[in-house]
């Protein structure tokens, strides 16, 4: 019998290895309209979609790109994404997008802002800028005003007027796609044998280059058809998986992760999906709601500062809450927010007794064999001795 | 030089008394730093980079990093960052073997490095204090904007100086911070005239090398202090005479007799090594006439003086002006200027591993910058505090190749 998800995943690992995206071409073809990208973490889709485009998220190249030209532009001391994004962009597969935002994330992707500037000056680049003050009279009024000039950019370049109705019209179909999205992560983690991560991994990305309203009919249908999968469970150890925020891992990681024994039962990649962990309001402004919602629900990531509570206390809850048994610490080499924020989150995991593991990646990593072992014997640990 | 090393002294010595005297130490960090906010509520800035590259000066660095790494901190990252960590895990002894006091705030300036926010999360692991985090907006499209300057005016206004009000336990006084900031002007002026001097053939001045001496008390704990305006007053008459006689700058072995290469330098200096680099310029007769790494705490040759009329507004703008916060199109405009202005004859970067903020996009600046000035770039990497990564030979033979290729091209 086949399996109900193949034909869903199929579509998703077609539109993961498309590095020409050809779906945004399409998209393009067939409405007329303009396609703006974005680099991770978090960015206000909402905004560009009001504006009548696309929003087209930019994960790098991933495994399956050969690096030619991008390695002149960058030491060996920086992280690869964006060596494989500046490829994509002087090789001439980004030229669909009419214009690129670079979210406040860490130095490297700031720096590839005006990189960006410098080698594509016919494009809309636009740096945005996120407040680490997170009050609604200081950091909220500085980032609505952000929202505001963004919004009058996109809109220049689409020539569409954005109203406010049409703004709360985008900031409902997003909402219905975090909530979605939030079932299916839920879903993970209840019945890990049914939604293996490599799927899920694979229909988040899809959300990369898929309309919104497109994005969470698939995840619906994804469900509905994992749901039919009659599998049992496996002795694996429920692992947490952080540090992939941005630089992501190779899909063959995560399915050799997976094969080591562990069932991931949460993960930190395509993160902007989920930033926003609740609800946009769609009130009278909905610009102010936006700021408001970035400055309150949100998942705590190591690009964004945490005054209130101690440093890993959501990465507990998460293990908490997804009944975890450990948690893997998977980051990109020379990725300064993970590895700096690395040292605190032990300190914080090892307070609360939860074991856990490292090790860094690179996004074209190959060799899979030592991460399987390691996350093995991990594994093993937890199943045999509950603890690592 | 010799005064600033006694300035620096005595300031250390006064943060190894705060037991007996009963000041407190507020960590912050040097660029777009509020060094006259601090002193205007007479706490004692610490600049935990200054500490770090000072170690290093003194050999020490290197086992502060282990120390670090050993204790889960990445190879990757920030060698500045796990210096300091090292440094607090071995005693807290500063750079002059007097112990560092403890912060009663850890001022989180957050201007043009993104680190600086990890590195004052994980100080406040350590000292479990408080933290006031002053986010400075990027200059993405190379200017402030009022809504920018606005966001950090009112960051100070209600955030920063309430909390400076509680662990001070003084109010606020504007007048004192006005004066204190009339004072940064008039030494900025002395500045500005210091490093203009470096426009003349032969330059009396090296302002790369010999330039980290010359911003050390301003960029640190010193600017809108008397001791300061005396200092630049002093620097600025020192130069111009050896301007007047023609002479050129002094090394650590002695003048420098012929220049040969005029040049700008791009990034930090390596500091565990960092005679043995100045040597490698020196010895060939490559004199830096200006250099990018001095304008990380302020760029007045553009004009910029903090401003005792508008003190806050003045302050925002002083944190969102320095070099790093910058986007990359103007820092290439920056240095395509000093290559004009100083009648340099090619610029070489010093691509750091531990900074991203300076590295992330220098090869393209650099091609941007030959194409623009027909001026040739030298490219070299080292790091700021771990002695690994500075391969004396490598680096030799690039320099020498580097200045080769100018002997040809001229």
């Amino acid at each position: 019998m086949t399996d109900p998800t193949t034909e869903i995943v199929e579509q998703c690992r077609v539109l993961y290895e498309d590095l020409s995206f050809t779906a945004v071409k399409q998209w393009k073809e067939r409405t007329g309209g303009r396609a703006v990208g974005f680099m991770p973490v978090y960015a206000p889709r909402e905004l560009i979609h009001a504006a009548g485009m696309l929003p087209v998220g930019i994960m790098g190249g991933g495994e399956n790109l050969e690096i030619i030209k991008g390695d002149a532009y960058f030491q060996s001391y920086i992280c690869h994404i964006p060596r494989s994004t500046i490829e994509l962009g002087v090789t001439g597969r980004l030229d669909c997008l009419d214009g690129m935002l670079f979210p406040a994330i860490c130095d490297v992707i700031r720096n590839l802002s005006g990189m960006w500037q410098m080698l594509f000056k016919d494009k809309l680049v636009r740096y945005l800028d996120f407040p680490q003050e997170f009050t609604a009279g200081i950091g909220g009024a500085f980032y609505r005003h952000e929202l505001e000039g963004l919004l009058q950019q996109l809109s220049a370049l689409s020539k569409v007027t954005v109203t406010p109705e049409r703004l709360r019209q985008s900031i409902a179909l997003y909402n219905e796609n975090r909530r979605v999205i939030a079932k299916l992560y839920d879903t993970r983690a209840k019945t890990p044998e049914k939604v293996p991560t490599y799927e899920l991994y694979l229909v988040m990305r899809a959300s990369n280059v898929l309309p919104v309203e497109e994005h969470t009919a698939l995840v619906e249908r994804y469900l509905a058809a994992a749901a039919k999968r009659d599998r049992k469970p496996l002795d694996n150890a429920r692992v947490v998986v952080t540090g992939a925020f941005c630089e992501q891992p190779p899909i063959a990681l995560i399915r050799a992760l997976e094969a080591s024994g562990c069932y991931v039962v949460d993960d930190d990649w395509v993160l902007g999906a989920r930033y926003l962990l609740g609800d946009v309001k769609l009130g009278d402004d909905p610009l102010t709601e936006l700021a408001n919602a970035y400055l309150g629900d949100t998942v705590e990531t190591a690009s964004r500062y945490e005054p209130r509570r101690k440093k890993g206390a959501f990465l507990i809850d998460s293990v908490k809450k997804y009944g975890a048994e450990g948690v893997v610490f998977c980051a990109p080499s020379f990725c300064d927010p993970a590895l700096l924020e690395r040292p605190m989150l032990v300190e914080a995991l090892n307070k609360a007794g939860v074991p856990h593991t490292s090790f860094n990646y690179a996004e074209n990593t190959s060799q899979y064999h030592v991460f399987k072992e390691q996350t093995g014997t991990f594994a093993d640990s937890i199943k045999l001795w509950g603890a690592a | 030089m010799l005064l600033q090393k006694k300035m620096i002294a005595g300031h250390f010595d006064r943060l190894a008394n705060t037991a007996k005297t009963g000041e407190k130490a507020v960590y912050t960090f040097v660029p777009g730093n509020l060094n006259e906010l601090i002193w205007a509520f007479d706490l004692l800035p610490v600049h935990p980079e200054i500490n770090a590259l000072q170690s290093a000066m003194r050999k020490q660095s290197g086992d502060y990093v282990l120390e670090a790494e050993k204790a889960g901190h990445s190879e990757d990252v920030c060698t500045y960052v796990k210096s300091d960590i090292g440094m607090m895990r071995k005693g807290n002894i500063g750079p002059t073997g007097q112990r560092l006091p403890e912060p009663s705030l850890l001022l989180l300036s957050y201007t043009g490095c993104f680190t600086f926010m990890k590195w004052f999360e994980l100080l406040k692991q350590e000292y479990n204090c408080p933290v006031v985090m002053l986010h400075v907006p990027y200059q993405a499209d190379g200017r402030i904007t009022p809504e920018m300057r606005k966001y950090v005016v009112k960051q100070l206004k209600e955030v920063v100086i309430p909390k400076l009000e509680e662990i001070s336990g003084k109010k606020y006084d504007e007048d004192k911070l006005r004066a204190m900031l009339a004072s940064s002007a008039r030494s900025e002026d002395d500045l500005v005239a210091v490093w203009d001097a470096a426009k003349q053939k032969p330059s009396p001045i090296d302002a790369y090398f010999g330039g980290v001496y010359y911003i050390g008390p301003i960029f640190t704990a010193f600017r809108g202090t008397k001791e300061c305006e005396s200092y630049y007053r002093t620097l600025r008459a020192e130069v111009e005479q050896r301007a007047k006689q023609g002479l050129g700058p002094v090394t650590p072995d002695g003048k420098v007799h012929q220049e040969k290469y005029r040049l700008v330098v791009e990034g930090p200096p390596n500091w565990t090594s960092f005679r043995e680099f100045w040597e490698m310029f020196y010895a060939e007769g490559a004199v830096c006439v200006s250099s990018t790494y001095t304008r990380v705490g302020g760029l007045y040759e553009q004009g910029f003086r903090h401003d005792p009329e508008h003190p806050l507004e003045s302050l925002a703008d002083y944190c969102m002006g320095c070099y790093t916060n910058r986007n990359l199109p103007s820092r290439v405009d920056l240095i395509a200027k000093q290559i004009e202005d100083f009648q340099a004859d090619g610029f070489v970067v010093n691509s750091i591993k531990s900074c991203n903020s300076f590295s992330a996009g220098q090869l393209l600046m650099m091609k941007e910058i030959e194409k623009r000035t027909g001026r040739a770039g030298g490219f070299i990497e080292s790091d700021l505090v771990d002695p690994r990564y500075f391969s004396a030979a490598n680096i030799k033979n690039r320099l020498e190749s580097y200045f080769q290729m100018l002997e040809a091209r001229s």
